[in-house]
Order: C-alpha cells, then sequence, then structure tokens
C-alpha cells in the first residue's frame, strides 16, 4: 500500500469546496430564463376528484401555467412502474396498479400529486397552488397493511383484489414443518418492523429544462442513479428517447436510498418545461418530503424457531405482511422479498426455513429501500428471536449463537444465497472483547446501586451487498441488469480520469475510487479525478445503492485499469526493447523487473498519444472501457453489542456503549468506512429508540415535520467503538464486500435486544420511547 | 418590496426583496451565496446558520428586512485568503462531513460554540450544543471529534481571532 494507495486514511478529495460552501446541489442550479414550480398535492388519503379548476390559479400574479394530470395524458407521459416481477406463489403475476404521475381520477394517499403550478418565483407558485381548486369525493381510507387484508375493507386499486400486491414465498414448506415437529424447543415471536422515513438532508428537487431548437430535455435531479433515471423516464414513461435527454445527478446530500427511485415531480418539470416554455425547477420542502419520499420498512412479523435438544437450530418459520402504501415504487416488490427473505439464515447453519410474504397496499406514501432495505428487516426478525430463545434456553445469547455459526465455505443456505465466505467468531470475538462482555454482570449491579437498569444486547447480522449477477437477478424478476461500467482515460501527460456509473452523494468517491488508480499507476491523487453522476459524460451506470459501488462500481474499474495497463507495458516493452512479461510498474515508472531500465509513467502516456513509436498495429491512445457484472452477491457480516442504561422513573434509555465488529473484507479507506459505519449505527439506533412514522386512521401523517418525526440528534446518540476483521471476498477482484448499510442492518436488534434484557420484558416495540419503556416496566412488575 | 442593506462576508450589499423573503432566500437567491443551505422548514435542522453580527443564527428564522444594517458571514466568508479556519480544517481532518449539505450550518454553529466556550469543550458539552444541527450522514461521532480538536487548537488568543 502506498501513502495514496488501497488501505489508506486518505483524507477526501471532496472536502474543500463542501466546506467552503462550493458544493453545488440541484437547487443551487439556476439557468437563463427558469421558473419556479409547486405541485398541487392531495389533502386527503383515499378520494375520487369530481372535478379541478385552475381558473382563478391562472390569474394569480406571476403565474406561468397551471398543468394536469389529463393534459400529461393526452401528451402520452407514461406511469409510473415497479420494475421488479414477483410472483405469487400460485405463480401469478404482481397486482400492480396503475400510478399517473399527476392523478386525474382518484388520489390514493396524502400528498399524492394533483397538478403543477409554474410561476416566476417560488412564493407566487404556492400561492396560486393553493388557489386551484379541486373538488373531492372521500373515500374510506387504510392505513394498516393488516387491515388492508381484512374481508371487507376499502379497495384501493382495481388492479389488486382485496389489496393484496402478492402473496410470495420462498424455502421449503414442507422440510420447514417436519423439523419442527422434531423440535425440542420452539421460540414463537410477533415483530414489528417500524416505517421510517430516510430523511436526506437534502430534499429531493429537480431542474427540468426542455430545448427546443434542439428537442432535447436536461433534467438536474437528486438521484443516486442517473443512468436509471434515464432509461426509466425514455423507456417507460415517454418523457425522451435517451438521446435527447441527459439526466445530471450534481452534488447530492445524502440519498439512504430514497434518491434510487423516479419519482412523479422530475417526470413532471421536464413535461412542464416544455409545455410552458421555460425552465422548471421545484424543490421539496421537508414537509413534501416526509409526505412524498419513499418510506421504508413497515414489516409485521410472525416467527417461529425450533432447536433440537442441543440447542441446534432445526428450522425456521416466518410470515411477513408488508405494506407498500399507495403505489408500488421503482424497486418496492424487491425490497420485502429477494432482498428480505433470503437473508433470513443469517449467519447460522438452519437447514430448513419457509418464508411467506405478503405485500398489500394502503392509503400511505409508496415504501421502498431505505438504507438496508429488506436486510434490516431479515436481521430484526432472526436476532430479535435468537435473543429471545437464548433467554428461554437459558444459554447465553453468545453461546446459542456461536452453537449454531456457519464455519464451512461457500455454504448453501435454504433460500436461494451462497455464503462465499466469512469468520462469524472472528467478529462476536473481537466485539465481545472490545465491550467487556465478561464484566457486564458487575456493571449491572452498579447501575442497580445507582436506582439504574443496566442492560446488553448483542446481534450477529449478515446481509448481502454488491448486488448483483444480472443473469441471477434477471431470473428473479429484476428488469434491469445489475452491472457497472468504467472507463479509465490516461491522458497524454499522465494524468487520469476515471468515469464511473456509480454516484457519489457522501461516500467519498472522489477519493476512494482515485486510491485504486493512484495503487495500480503510482499517480498522486491529485492527478486523478472521478467522473460521475452525468448521463452526457459517463457512457451507463446502474448507481449507488445496496452498497455496491465498492464491490461492482470498483470492481468495473480494475477491469478497466487491467486494459490500461497491459497496453501501457506494451508500449513500454516496445520502448525499453524489453518483453512485455518483465515490465512493472512501481512508485510512477513503467520499468524493466529487475533492471535499472525504467520509462516515467507520464512518457508512456505521452508515447501512446504522440503515437510516434507504438508497436505495430496498435491503436493510439490510452483509455478503456470495462462492464463488470458480478458473479455472486457479497456478504458483509459482523457483531453489534450494544449496553443501555434506563432511568426506571422516566423510562428514558441511555446507550452506554456500542460496540460494531464487521468484516467488510478487502477495505480501500478505513477512514471511510469508519464514517459509513456511524452513520448506519445512527439510523439503527434512530429506528430502535427514536424514529416513527405514523398515520392516523384517516391517513394524514401525523409525523410530517422535524417538530414531530424524531430525528437522532447528537446528544442522542454515543460515541461509538468499531473496528473491522478481513475475510476477503473471494467473488471481486478487490475482495470487496460493502460497508454503506450494515450499521443500519446489524442496530436495531442489538438495543432492543439490550433494553428488553434491562427491564426484563421482552414484549416492546420500536422505537422503544421512554413512554413504551416505561409502561413495558410497570407491565413487567 | 423591502430594502436590503448589509455587509455580508466583509462586502457592502444592497437588494430589494419581497417583504416575506428569509435571510436565507436573500443569501441564495439575490447574492448567490449558495453554501448557506434548506435542509428543513421548521427551523429544525440548522443546515442555514450563519453568522449575524458575530453570533449563530438560523437564516431561516429571519426576514432579510431584519438583517438590515448587520454584518453576516456565510460559510463562503470563513475562509480568510485561502486559508481554511481551523474548524473547517478539523471536520475534512476527522471526517466529519459526508453528503457536505449539513456541513456549512454546522460548521457556522461550531464555530459559534467554540466562541462561546474559551474555557474548552468536552464531549457532552459538543453534543448538547449541537441540538440545532441535523446530520443523517455521520452519526455524529466525527463531528464531535473535530469540534473538540478544533477548539483544542484554536486556544483562547485563536478563539478571539475567529
Amino acid at each position: 500500500m502506498g501513502v495514496e494507495g488501497i488501505g489508506a486514511r486518505v483524507l477526501r478529495k471532496e472536502d474543500k469546496r463542501f466546506l467552503t460552501g462550493k458544493g453545488r446541489y440541484t437547487d443551487d442550479m439556476v439557468v437563463p430564463g427558469m421558473k419556479h414550480a409547486a405541485f398541487v398535492r392531495s389533502p386527503h388519503a383515499h378520494a375520487k376528484i369530481t372535478g379541478i379548476n385552475t381558473d382563478a390559479a391562472r390569474k394569480m400574479p406571476g403565474v406561468i401555467g397551471v398543468l394536469t394530470g389529463r393534459e400529461l395524458k393526452a401528451d402520452g407521459i407514461g406511469n409510473l412502474i415497479c420494475g421488479w416481477m414477483v410472483h405469487s406463489k400460485d405463480g401469478t403475476p404482481m397486482k400492480m396498479g396503475a400510478w399517473s404521475p399527476l392523478a386525474t381520477d382518484v388520489v390514493r394517499y396524502v400528498g399524492d400529486a394533483v397538478a403543477i403550478v409554474v410561476a416566476d418565483s417560488k412564493g407566487e407558485a404556492r400561492d396560486a397552488a393553493e388557489a386551484v381548486d379541486i373538488a373531492y369525493e372521500e373515500l374510506p381510507v387504510l392505513v394498516n397493511a393488516t387491515a388492508a387484508l381484512q374481508q371487507g375493507a376499502p379497495q384501493l386499486h382495481p388492479e389488486a383484489p382485496g389489496n393484496l400486491i402478492f402473496d410470495w414465498d420462498i424455502g421449503d414448506e414442507k422440510a420447514t414443518a417436519e423439523a419442527f415437529a422434531k423440535a425440542a424447543h420452539v421460540t414463537r415471536l410477533d415483530i414489528d418492523n417500524n416505517r421510517l422515513v430516510p430523511n436526506a438532508m437534502e430534499p429531493r428537487a429537480a431542474l427540468g429544462l426542455y430545448d427546443e431548437a434542439e428537442d432535447h430535455y436536461t433534467c438536474w435531479t437528486t438521484s443516486q442513479n442517473p443512468h436509471v433515471a434515464r432509461l426509466v423516464m425514455s423507456a417507460f414513461y415517454n418523457v425522451a428517447p435517451e438521446n435527447k435527454l441527459r439526466v445530471i445527478a450534481p452534488d447530492v446530500g445524502g440519498g439512504f436510498g430514497s434518491k434510487i427511485f423516479i419519482y412523479p415531480e422530475e417526470i413532471v418539470c421536464l413535461w412542464a418545461s416544455k409545455k410552458t416554455g421555460v425552465p422548471v425547477k421545484w424543490v421539496a420542502d421537508r414537509s413534501e418530503s416526509f409526505l412524498c419520499d419513499a418510506h421504508g420498512r413497515d414489516h409485521a412479523t410472525h416467527a417461529e424457531i425450533a432447536f433440537d435438544k442441543d440447542h441446534r437450530i432445526l428450522g425456521l418459520k416466518v410470515e411477513t405482511i408488508a405494506n407498500l402504501g399507495a403505489y408500488m415504487s421503482l424497486f418496492s416488490s424487491s425490497v420485502p422479498t429477494y432482498l428480505y427473505a433470503t437473508l433470513l439464515s443469517g449467519q447460522y447453519d438452519i437447514p430448513a426455513i419457509h418464508a411467506n410474504v405478503k405485500t398489500v397496499y394502503t392509503n400511505t406514501a409508496p415504501v421502498d429501500a431505505y438504507r438496508g432495505a429488506g436486510r434490516p428487516e431479515a436481521s430484526y426478525v432472526l436476532e430479535r428471536i435468537m435473543e429471545t430463545a437464548a433467554r428461554e434456553l437459558k444459554l447465553s445469547p453468545a453461546e446459542l449463537r456461536r452453537r449454531n455459526f456457519i464455519r464451512s465455505f461457500p455454504h448453501q443456505t435454504p433460500v436461494i444465497m451462497a455464503y462465499d465466505a466469512g469468520d462469524f467468531d472472528a467478529t462476536l470475538d473481537a466485539s465481545m472483547k472490545a465491550a467487556d462482555y465478561a464484566g457486564f454482570e458487575q456493571r449491572r449491579t452498579e447501575a442497580a446501586g445507582r436506582g439504574k437498569l443496566r442492560g446488553i444486547g448483542m446481534s450477529c447480522y449478515i446481509e448481502a451487498c454488491g448486488i448483483a449477477p444480472s443473469a441471477a437477478v434477471g431470473s428473479l424478476g429484476a428488469g434491469v441488469g445489475l452491472w457497472e461500467s468504467a472507463e479509465v482515460r490516461v491522458n497524454a501527460v499522465g494524468t487520469v480520469e476515471i468515469l464511473t456509473g456509480s454516484h457519489s452523494h457522501g461516500q467519498g468517491h472522489e477519493t476512494t475510487f482515485a486510491q485504486l488508480a493512484a495503487e495500480r499507476f503510482g499517480v498522486p491523487l491529485d492527478s486523478i479525478s472521478i467522473v460521475h453522476g452525468d448521463t452526457d459524460k459517463v457512457q451507463m451506470g446502474m448507481g449507488t445503492y445496496g452498497s455496491r459501488s465498492g464491490a461492482v462500481g470498483m470492481s468495473a474499474v480494475v477491469k478497466a485499469m487491467d486494459k490500461v495497463e497491459a497496453k501501457a507495458k506494451k508500449i513500454a516493452a516496445h520502448l525499453l526493447e524489453a518483453d512485455e512479461a518483465d515490465i512493472e510498474i512501481k512508485n510512477g515508472d513503467v520499468r524493466v523487473a529487475g533492471t535499472d531500465k525504467s520509462l516515467p509513467w507520464f512518457q508512456v502516456a505521452l508515447s501512446a498519444y504522440t503515437a510516434h513509436n507504438l508497436p505495430s498495429g496498435m491503436e493510439p491512445g490510452l483509455k478503456e472501457t470495462a462492464f463488470y457484472d458480478p458473479t455472486n452477491f457479497t456478504f458483509p457480516a459482523g457483531c453489534y453489542i450494544c449496553e443501555v442504561e434506563i432511568d426506571p422513573d422516566t423510562g428514558a434509555t441511555q446507550i452506554v456503549q456500542f460496540v460494531a465488529a464487521d468484516d467488510f473484507g478487502k477495505i480501500i479507506n478505513p477512514m471511510i468506512v469508519e464514517g459509513q459505519v456511524h452513520g448506519g449505527l445512527a439510523q439503527g439506533i434512530g429506528q430502535a429508540l427514536l424514529e416513527g412514522t405514523h398515520y392516523d386512521e384517516t391517513g394524514q401523517l401525523l409525523t410530517a415535520s422535524y417538530m414531530d418525526y424524531t430525528m437522532p440528534r447528537a446528544l442522542d446518540l454515543p460515541s461509538f467503538k468499531v473496528m473491522t476483521t478481513e475475510t476477503p471476498c473471494p467473488s471481486n477482484p478487490l475482495g470487496i464486500k460493502g460497508c454503506g448499510e450494515a450499521g443500519a442492518i446489524g442496530s436495531p436488534p442489538a438495543v432492543m435486544n439490550a433494553i428488553t434484557d434491562a427491564i426484563h420484558n421482552n414484549n416492546l416495540t420500536m422505537p422503544a420511547t421512554p413512554q413504551k419503556v416505561w409502561a413495558a416496566i410497570q407491565a413487567a412488575k | 418590496m423591502a430594502k436590503v442593506e448589509l455587509v455580508v462576508n466583509g462586502r457592502a450589499v444592497k437588494g430589494e426583496a419581497e417583504d416575506r423573503t428569509l435571510l436565507v432566500h436573500f443569501l441564495r437567491e439575490n447574492l448567490g451565496l449558495t453554501g448557506t443551505h434548506v435542509g428543513c422548514d421548521t427551523s429544525q435542522c440548522g443546515a442555514c446558520v450563519v453568522h449575524v453580527d458575530g453570533r449563530a443564527v438560523k437564516s431561516c428564522t429571519m426576514l432579510a428586512a431584519q438583517a438590515y444594517g448587520s454584518e453576516v458571514t456565510t460559510i463562503e466568508g470563513l475562509a480568510l485568503n485561502g486559508e481554511l479556519h481551523p474548524v473547517q480544517v478539523a471536520f475534512r481532518e476527522h471526517h466529519g462531513l459526508q453528503c457536505g449539505f449539513c456541513t456549512p450550518g454546522m460548521v457556522m454553529s461550531s464555530v459559534d460554540m467554540i466562541r462561546r466556550h474559551p474555557e474548552g469543550l468536552d464531549e457532552a458539552t459538543v453534543r448538547a450544543e449541537l441540538e440545532g444541527n441535523i446530520c443523517r450522514c455521520t452519526g455524529y461521532h466525527n463531528i464531535v471529534q473535530a469540534v473538540l480538536d478544533a477548539s483544542d487548537k484554536m486556544g483562547k488568543g485563536a478563539v478571539k481571532a475567529a
């Protein structure tokens, strides 16, 4: 490792612009003639639209246009779709209801967009939006997923009878039933996974620009995957053909999944720009983000786990009802299925698993991927029930887990996944040591002396990243391939540009991707630039989500660098009159191994471009492209230990210690990896202690601002003890597993296991607010 | 329309704005100082913190007209002659930022916090003082480290200079 290469704790190249106010986010973009949009949104959770009158709004000061869904449909703009086909267990395809970017006949959740107003200023657009007169006939409302499946429940979409989108299963039901029949002990648990609002700090935004002279559209938007946005808007929504649509995701202020999806607003802004003849910018206010960003989680689960007399797991049964909200968002079907139930084996050797998942429509915001996307739900089910089982069996939670760890790899689980590598004892040992697990009982006694209830809980999570082998996900219903692309351009002076289809919205790609080239070519970081986020610059890409940028995006860069290196060596061998096999690139020089014959890197690059003396038949230039399609998922895993102290008089929980030991495989930049873990932990702890999304029975979102939805603040969180172990991933060239989501996946069960340990009552749901904890303490008395 | 005259980052500026214009919108839209961000609509997130007459203020809680005659420093005005402020340096060295969106407000709040605590800071105080700034990326761990480090390095003399 060089000082700037793989494994180095390099400070971030992108920091200076963010620290000096020079970041450029979508809302910072200004183009000549630009006007501002406000959306008219449904105040009702479920209603028929019986009339829309825009006359008064059109006459308001500054108004340029007021557009509705009928005009949008007349122009052939298509409905929003879910891009992953899931089939029910009876073989029927999922029942997708129509989702028009602007509702025409029925609104299905509070915030459903009905019209757009374009005006000179933001304030004028908003004033006029209030003057759009929409007549509604209210319909009965559903907010709870379980209630949505009851006989006689109100019907949301004609396409989905009984509000059931699909009734899917995985695993072997018969083998699982047989395993339970042999069980010496069965633990049962009802487990809710609370609905969350992602809350990237930058609200979503879109700036649509139609250039009539060129018949060309440009969209600046807050996207984690601008190429996917272009593809979907072009292929499915009829906004414009791909060659006439440029999507730019400039600096993006956090995503956490919520900026993967293509929402109505960017489609409507592009279309409205053509209709009104002006560039149209829309920026969500925070209340709109709460109402309309895709939410996360919202599962209701019943789980049962069977053990033999030696406490080895025989089988696992899981039944989940997942609330997908009012419409199927872009990847909503994959989250509670292939990203969830395929991880239910956890770190354990479980011979038989069966999971059934029913997804339903309700009059709530659409639900889709949020940091972890399905894997936090799986970890929560498994790690809560393992801890519960340990208590019932009177075994230490660590011992029960150890007894069931997978230790031989590759390991085929009963739920599709083939784990390629791992060492679960290593992370468990590391975290127990760091947490002084052995000394806990003494600390509990000491805390009791101060009147506090102290508890400890652990969670041994596994997750799947590096999504994913295209043929495999294609066979499971994905509408896209999940490879990544890269282009490595060595300029004539030896500087390097890396174009990647991955997108950084906080992950530090401009630094870590550059570290790869610094390592390979010995070029200083300052001479390496990363280009991303613009469909006109980068050929094609699938974007950043599912912790895939390292495992998939970087692998594409490695593949392209391999080609560049091979060509550079050919050129050097020719110039140095040596055998190509003897050429090595070291410390910025291209040399003949074991001799003093060498050329500086820039000289080789220059030779490629002057082309005065290249090997016979070689094309000039030093620039290569690669597409990398992963061969398997990657499997980050780890052990988290949480220690809490609870004030029995108030129910307030304080996290007094949080230890995270993760195996992410090979690490490119430990500083950035630690930062990713910290952020994930904060979101997972937020889910466990603070964040709850509440709709009332009429479908009004009660938690639609930072006054009502509790975001984790600095005072709510401890300093974290994070560490890593390393089992290189055999499935990609760098040995990378992915680190972006682990913190949010592993932490909720650790926190809840700790609290329920402290209060001796296992009946507690997230978020474990002081009120709920206090009530649980009283109930246990 | 309201007449707005103020000094921003050491430069006298004049402008007109709708009466309802908030200081943050005046900075961003009239002056093009887009480093100051809007992350919420309830004055909770702190992405818009600037200094008004030397004190940290959420620029979404104040009308532009109310800032008449004030001296305002935004994130763009914090580095002097191309030298990053010690708090900016510390945020970089401790990886106290990821997506960068909350960062301007975090930095401006932290500078103010250090100024108000010439006696120095401890972790609990830093965490309590960051109550008005929300970050979704970092889990605050490295922000807290950055503020503590900057506070140590700035010491009493440097605090006055800031």
